[in-house]
């Protein structure tokens, strides 16, 4: 009978579709015994439908077989990415017992704000007690709080917020001119194909995400640090003056994005997305 | 019951005045359907909300001065936007809303385009009329454009912008990718600008594969390409064993010999692994080859192809003739010409040959070919395409292989087959096509690629770029592609710098890679005699450099050569190289240089000119510089270098000319020496 109904109300949404550049309203063009058909049929169909994804979310569900104590951030928190886009890394967590060691086999589960997503949202630890989840931020450009959840002994939860940052189009666009022209001395660290010049200046530069120093610096004098040398604020000469090589909206860009990666968060930063 | 009807419908149209009245009142509660239809409505009910909500903030009467009831509607005739969004959005320029989490009240984020010029709808899609949420941002019966997700936006800068943007990262990859990829061997692509969209990879010939390694590995590769490399761009065709066996068949069949490549081994291959270790290192292989390590790590560049298992690919007798000159076998590799001695070819050779792996042939055993094999393999060839990225002798590149992609993101979602499960719109069908093409039926000849997340999302986003739209555009909207370059240099030199595939690392006017600095100015920038020693032995001047000029032993003849139409040809008119002397300036001025170095411009922050105190390894050592550069380019640099160099990482300090004077006085007096000895006349 169910299958049936189904059939029909293909038929019918596809006698619509056809239909509807014409018509707009798929309705009328239905004949009087079908269109009351219709709606019981369409009820069906959900009856039906939602009863199939009910049943298959709880066959997919994962039965832990063990549970730990804490949960613990093992690697992937305070990255950034541009707003929609995947992590760079992924996020890592561990599940540990009473006396601090790995717990296998224990269910994690990842949530946030609607937009972002994650692959997997849940999994049972590994042989080494972590769960790795591969992350997209949502579509507007700032903080969001992901939440990690194990179940404990006693049947309760224990969480772990792991922080992110979704890089908006100024933001972005500030991060490609930090790649050009900043990182090379305001990030400590070196890699294979970038190898850091911070070590060797003896008056040290603030890496970006050195939010206690440079939240206190307003827009103004950021954007004149940038513009006119480390000298325009009695600052070390080493910081070369920006102003005749990059634009005004260059430097706006720029001062974006360090108060997008600043840790402590600016107060600019605007609001964290949590899930409600 | 029938009675307390019967005295209802007495009571209410007993007489002809009741019914009069009674009748009256039901007209009028009809009429006001509309009106109170209008005054529940969303927009209503956001607008109140936004008024409620601003009334407890400090810049409470600004905004409220701001607020415009009503539908609102942006009209861009040209375009085709009628969009009211801003009806919900109310604060979508308020730039003090930044700190708001809830939608639809936030501010729009910084963009460079005004809302009140594109609308809406031109980035986001969606349908812009519609005045209540779930028609504006889902596809409906009458609408199937529905919000496209934030991971794609950068998809409608493309409907404008046809080449690369700083602001569009994802964009720019997806492009990359789809002519890197391979993509466009098969799918054609006619661009907006009327051009078809060009390969930028260049995927070996294989008429001559015979030559070059055996049945068993072409097998092997066949059936995983990535089991060989895991780098590696061909895509997996999901053959099964038989469709390998005779597709390797055919093309060993249909290989003849190249003159040059079957020579016998003339070398033995020397079996000193540390002396072949330290020629890869010296010759530089790294800075296109890349080699997986013990940790699993990728170390080199990708340029060439990978070379971990290369030992087990090539025959030794092909790999050195393509070490003594790859352009024998490929007249358009990308890899130089190296000068190697025969010693050297018989040690770069052994060390390559040891990079095997016992398990990638062990279970290929393939009996002699049979005719009917050699057939089929030759049909199957055809049915999948090969020759649309290969060259096979005897085998016509298809034309139109496989769906024209011009108006990809246009499609309409009536003409898609989705699979279960997933979302049916547009971008989750694109990149699920990319992700699994295989799962949308048998038969279907797509091979699967080994893209990552972030890759699919950016070939999705190029993808959607073209669209109707893209293609239907104002001419004065459209953003062209900046023109390329097919420069060549001419003449003994020329052919002498397409030898050594100079373009594939340096740049010379727009035309080249970007691995190594851009030559376009080289004559007016360096001195003669630092030229002919640099190209005889490439030192290096960037300390921190992983990438370095590889030497080619180059003749006298050929250094020469080179010389003297680099000297000639890449000058820049506005520098005149003998403008300043290379010496004889006043002591006052070099000693006022070193002040501005090492004070007001702390150029040591960067650079190194004295060993002993200076560190700074971004920019090139400077011990040398005073045999190196022209004083004339020195001075120039100093007042402008992005004029010179576009994207330099140098900042323009706006020096006035004494300053870049003095500067280049105290520059061009360090001619190597420990302090950079003053050099006089």
């Amino acid at each position: 009978m169910i299958r049936f109904g189904c059939t029909h109300v293909g038929i019918a949404a596809r006698g619509c579709r056809a239909e509807r550049f014409r018509d707009g309203k798929c309705a009328v063009m239905l004949s009087r015994p079908m269109r009351s058909g219709f709606g019981v049929l369409a009820l069906l169909t959900t009856v039906f439908v939602s009863a199939c994804s009910h049943q298959s979310a709880n066959s997919t569900a994962l039965k832990p077989t063990a549970s730990g104590a804490a949960i613990v951030e093992s690697s992937g928190g305070k990255q950034s990415a541009q707003t929609g886009s995947p992590l760079p890394q992924p996020i890592v967590v561990q599940v540990n017992d009473e006396q601090g060691t790995a717990v296998p086999g224990a269910l994690v589960e990842f949530s946030a704000a609607p937009g972002v997503t994650f692959d997997p949202a849940s999994a049972l630890t590994d042989s080494s007690g972590q769960v790795t989840t591969s992350v997209s931020l949502g579509g507007t450009a700032g903080r969001y709080r992901i939440v990690a959840s194990t179940s404990i002994k006693s049947h309760q939860k224990v969480e772990l917020k792991i922080e992110e940052i979704a890089l908006g189009y100024q933001q972005t666009l500030g991060r490609r001119l930090n790649d050009q022209y900043c990182e090379r001395c305001h990030n400590p660290e070196s890699t294979v194909e970038r190898v850091s010049n911070y070590d060797n200046l003896e008056i040290k530069p603030h890496p970006f995400t050195e939010g206690d120093t440079l939240n206190r610096i307003s827009d103004a004098d950021l954007a004149a640090i940038i513009s006119h040398g480390g000298t325009a604020l009695n600052k070390s000469a080493l910081m070369p003056a920006w102003g005749n090589t990059l634009s005004k909206s260059d430097v706006q860009a720029l001062i974006s994005y360090i108060r997008a990666v600043s840790d402590p968060p600016s107060s600019g930063a605007g609001p964290i997305y949590a899930k409600d | 019951m029938k009675e307390k009807l019967a005295s209802l419908w007495q009571r209410l149209f007993g007489d002809s005045v009741r019914a009069f009245g009674v009748v009256s009142l039901i007209f009028m509660g009809s009429l006001a359907i509309a009106p109170a239809k209008n005054f529940f409505s969303e927009w209503r009910h956001y607008q109140h909300a936004y008024l409620k909500m601003v009334r407890n903030r400090s810049d409470a009467t600004t905004l409220q001065r701001h607020f415009h009831g009503g539908i609102q509607q942006i009209w861009l005739p040209e375009l085709g936007v009628v969009d009211r969004c801003t009806s919900c959005h109310v604060g979508l320029k308020e730039a003090s809303l930044t700190d708001v989490a809830v939608q639809p009240f936030r501010e729009h984020p910084v963009i460079p385009h005004k809302l009140d010029q594109f609308g809406c709808t031109v980035c986001h899609r969606g349908q812009g009329a519609a005045t209540t949420v779930s028609e504006a941002h889902n596809s409906t019966l009458a609408w199937e454009q529905p919000i496209l997700p934030a991971k794609y936006i950068e998809s409608s800068c493309g409907e404008c912008h046809r080449g690369p943007l700083p602001g569009t990262p994802q964009l720019n990859q997806g492009r990359n990718l789809l002519a890197r990829e391979g993509c466009v061997h098969c799918h054609t692509v006619k661009l907006p600008d009327g051009t078809t969209m060009k390969a930028t990879d260049d995927p070996p010939s294989l008429s001559h594969v015979a030559d070059k390694t055996t049945r068993e590995w072409v097998f092997a590769w066949l059936k995983d390409p990535q089991a060989y490399a895991t780098t590696a761009t061909m895509p997996n065709f999901k053959l099964n064993d038989d469709e390998a066996r005779d597709i390797s068949a055919f093309l060993m069949a249909n290989s003849t010999p190249l003159q040059g490549d079957t020579a016998i081994l003339s070398a033995k291959p020397s079996t000193d692994p540390a002396a072949g270790a330290s020629l890869y290192g010296e010759s530089f292989c790294a800075s296109c080859h890349a080699v997986q390590n013990a940790a699993g790590n990728m170390v080199g560049g990708t340029v060439g192809p990978e070379l971990t298992k290369v030992g087990t690919k090539v025959k030794p007798q092909w790999l050195q003739a393509w070490l003594r000159n790859p352009r024998m076998y490929d007249p358009s590799t990308a890899m130089s010409h190296y000068r190697f001695t025969e010693s050297q070819v018989a040690t770069l050779s052994g060390f390559l040959q040891a990079k095997t792996d016992s398990d990638l042939l062990a279970n290929v055993h393939l009996q002699a070919a049979t005719p009917e094999q050699i057939a089929h393999g030759k049909r199957l060839v055809s049915d999948y395409g090969c020759a649309s990225c290969h060259e096979i002798a005897g085998i016509k590149k298809p034309e139109n292989f496989a769906p024209e992609l011009s108006r990809i993101g246009s499609k309409p979602v009536t003409q898609l087959v989705f699979l279960p499960g997933m979302q049916h719109t547009l971008p989750d069908y694109i990149a699920t096509k990319i992700k699994q093409p295989r799962a949308f039926g048998q038969g279907l000849k797509m091979p699967q690629y080994t893209f990552t997340p972030a890759q699919i999302d950016s070939l999705t986003t190029a993808l959607l770029a073209w669209n109707d739209r893209s293609h239907s555009l104002p001419a004065s909207l459209a953003v062209a592609v900046p023109s390329e370059s097919d420069y060549q240099p001419a003449g003994k030199a020329g052919k002498l710098m397409t030898d050594l595939a100079c373009f594939s690392c340096h740049l010379i006017n727009g035309h080249g890679g970007d691995m190594a600095p851009d030559l376009t100015w080289e004559g007016s920038s360096v001195q003669r005699p630092w030229l002919v020693e640099f190209l005889k032995n490439p030192g290096t001047l960037r300390p921190a450099l992983i990438r370095r000029m590889p030497r080619f032993n180059l003749t006298d003849d050929e250094v020469n050569e080179l010389t003297d139409y680099i000297m000639t040809v890449y000058q820049n008119p506005s520098v005149d190289r003998d403008a300043m002397p290379l010496t004889g300036y006043s002591q006052g001025q070099v000693e006022f240089g070193k002040q501005l170095f090492y004070g007001k411009y702390s150029c040591q922050g960067c650079h190194i000119v004295d060993t002993k105190s200076d560190k700074g390894y971004i920019g090139p050592t400077l011990t040398h510089v005073g045999s190196r550069l022209t004083a004339a380019w020195i001075y120039q640099w100093m007042k402008n270098p992005q004029a010179l160099r576009p994207g330099t990482a140098e900042p323009n300090r706006a020096m006035s000319d004494e300053e870049a004077r003095a500067l280049t006085a105290f520059l061009i007096s360090q001619k190597g020496g420990v302090n950079g000895e003053v050099a006089k006349k």
